[in-house]
C-alpha cells in the first residue's frame, strides 16, 4: 500500500479547480440571475397563516403547510441515529461519562446550567407559536444540554434504561405519523389537521418532536464518542 | 442598507470565506476543526444580519455547539495530523489486516 | 448589489469551496468539514433568496427549509464521523489514498 500522499495529484487538483470555477461561475450567474419581484410563497403563506392556527409563519411552514418535510425529517433523524448506534462499537448508546475525571468546576456548571438549559427549551417550544422559536430549537437547546453533561462525567441516571433511550428517540416520530394517520381516518387528508384542533396538535406534535430531537442529538453523541477507558488506553499507549 | 451594516456584512462575508479556505487547507485535524467551529459561530450572526432569528437559534446550538463536540471528539480518536498517516498505535494492527485483503 | 447578493454570491462561493475540498482533501475529517461548508453556501443562498425583496419581511419557507436542513447536516455529519472512526478503528488511516482504489474495489465487488 502506497504511501499517503499530503495533496492529491496535480493533474487531480488542476481537473477539480477547472470544475469548480465552472460550477461556481454558474451558480453566481443563476443567483444573480432571480429577479426581485414578489414570485415566491411568502404571500400564500401570509394569506393563509390565519387558518394554521399558530402566529409564527415558520413554525407554520414547518408543521402544517410543509407537514411532510418534517415527517420525512425525524424519519432521517431516526435513521441516521440507528445507523451511529448500530457502529458504535462498545456500549451501544448507553449514557455513561466520557470524560474520566471531570474538571469539579466543570460538573458545578454543568449541574447549575442544565436546568436552566431544559427550562430555555421549554419556553422556545411555547414561544415557537408567536415568535422565533419551535421543535427544533428547543430540541437542539435540549441536545445541548445532554452534551455538556455527558462532557461533565455525569453517567446515565439509572431510572432511564436502554429501552427509555430508545423510547425517545423514536416517539416524535410515532406521535407525529400518529397524528397525521388519525387526521385521515376522522375524515381529512394525511396532516391535514381540523381547524379548531390545528394548535392543540401543533404544541402535541411539538412536544414528542423536541423530546425525540433531543435524545437523538444526545445520542448521537454518546454513541459516536470515545468512552473514557478507551480515551484513557489510548492516551496510556501513546506516551 | 446604511453604510456600516454593509462595511459589517462584507466584513463578515470575507471572514467567512477566509476561515472556510483555511479549514480545509489546514493539514493539522484539530487547528482545522478549530477554524470550522469559528466559521460556524460567524454563521450564527449572518443569520440575524439576514434577518432570520429561527435559523440563528438552531446554529448556535446545533452549529457551533454540537456539531463542534462530534468533530473535537473525532479528532480525539484520530489524534494528530492530516498526512502523512499512519502515526498512531492502532497502525500495527492495520498492516495485518491489509494481507489478508 | 443588495444585500441578497452579497450573501446569495458568498453561498455560491462557499458551495464551490467545500466542493473543491471535497474534491481534492484525502482526510476523511476534511472532507466532512468540506460538506459542512458547502451545506452552509447552500443555506446561505436560500436565505438570501428567502430576502429578496427589499422592505417586505422575509419568505419563512426557505427558512423552514434551512431549519430541517440545519438538524439534517448535524445528524448526517455524526454518522459520516462515525464511520470515519470506524474505518480508522479497522485500519488505522482514515485518510483515502489513489492507491488504495482497485482494494475498495475488490472489497466491493
Amino acid at each position: 500500500m502506497g504511501k499517503v500522499t499530503p495533496k492529491s495529484p496535480l493533474p487531480i487538483r488542476i481537473a477539480a479547480l477547472a470544475i469548480c470555477a465552472g460550477v461556481g461561475a454558474l451558480l453566481s450567474r443563476a443567483v444573480l440571475a432571480i429577479p426581485e419581484t414578489e414570485s415566491g410563497l411568502a404571500p400564500l403563506v401570509d394569506a393563509n397563516l390565519e387558518a394554521s392556527g399558530v402566529k409564527n409563519a415558520v413554525t407554520a411552514v414547518l408543521l402544517n403547510f410543509r407537514g411532510y418535510d418534517t415527517l420525512l425529517e425525524i424519519a432521517v433523524l431516526m435513521l441516521a441515529t440507528i445507523g451511529v448506534l448500530s457502529l458504535s462499537v462498545t456500549q451501544k448508546g448507553t449514557w455513561d461519562p466520557i470524560a474520566a475525571q471531570a474538571d469539579p468546576v466543570l460538573s458545578a456548571l454543568a449541574r447549575f446550567l442544565a436546568p436552566v438549559m431544559i427550562l430555555v427549551s421549554g419556553y422556545l417550544l411555547w414561544a415557537g407559536e408567536h415568535a422565533p422559536g419551535g421543535a427544533f430549537q428547543a430540541g437542539s437547546v435540549v441536545g445541548a444540554a445532554g452534551v455538556l453533561l455527558a462532557l461533565s462525567g455525569y453517567a446515565r441516571p439509572a431510572w432511564i434504561s436502554r429501552f427509555a433511550l430508545r423510547a425517545a428517540i423514536s416517539v416524535g416520530f410515532i406521535v407525529f405519523i400518529a397524528v397525521a394517520i388519525g387526521e385521515m381516518i376522522a375524515g381529512g387528508l394525511l396532516l391535514q389537521y381540523p381547524a379548531d384542533l390545528a394548535k392543540t396538535l401543533m404544541l402535541l406534535v411539538e412536544t414528542w418532536l423536541t423530546v425525540s430531537i433531543g435524545a437523538i442529538l444526545v445520542s448521537l453523541f454518546i454513541a459516536s464518542a470515545s468512552p473514557a477507558e478507551e480515551l484513557r488506553m489510548r492516551s496510556g499507549g501513546e506516551r | 442598507m446604511t453604510a456600516s451594516g454593509w462595511v459589517f456584512d462584507i466584513l463578515l462575508v470575507g471572514t467567512l470565506v477566509w476561515l472556510a479556505v483555511r479549514a480545509l487547507a489546514e493539514v493539522k485535524l484539530f487547528k482545522a476543526v478549530v477554524l470550522f467551529i469559528a466559521f460556524g459561530l460567524l454563521v450564527a450572526l449572518a443569520w440575524v444580519r439576514l434577518s432570520a432569528p429561527d435559523i440563528a437559534l438552531a446554529e448556535a446550538a446545533i452549529g457551533a455547539g454540537i456539531t463542534g463536540a462530534l468533530l473535537l471528539d473525532a479528532v480525539g480518536h484520530m489524534r494528530g495530523r492530516a498526512e502523512p498517516y499512519p502515526t498512531s498505535p492502532d497502525a500495527e494492527k492495520s498492516s495485518g489486516g491489509d494481507a489478508d485483503g | 448589489m443588495s444585500q441578497t447578493d452579497l450573501y446569495t454570491l458568498a453561498g455560491s462561493t462557499l458551495f464551490v469551496i467545500g466542493l473543491y475540498g471535497l474534491m481534492t482533501r484525502p482526510h476523511l475529517l476534511h472532507k466532512v468539514l468540506a460538506l459542512n461548508i458547502s451545506s452552509a453556501g447552500v443555506f446561505f443562498v436560500l436565505v438570501g433568496i428567502a430576502r429578496r425583496i427589499p422592505g417586505t419581511t422575509p419568505d419563512p419557507l426557505p427558512h423552514a427549509m434551512v431549519l430541517t436542513g440545519i438538524v439534517v447536516t448535524v445528524s448526517s455529519t455524526a454518522f459520516a464521523l462515525a464511520l470515519a472512526k470506524r474505518i480508522f478503528t479497522e485500519t488505522g488511516t482514515a485518510a483515502l489514498d489513489a492507491s488504495d482504489v482497485d482494494v475498495e474495489e475488490d472489497a466491493g465487488g
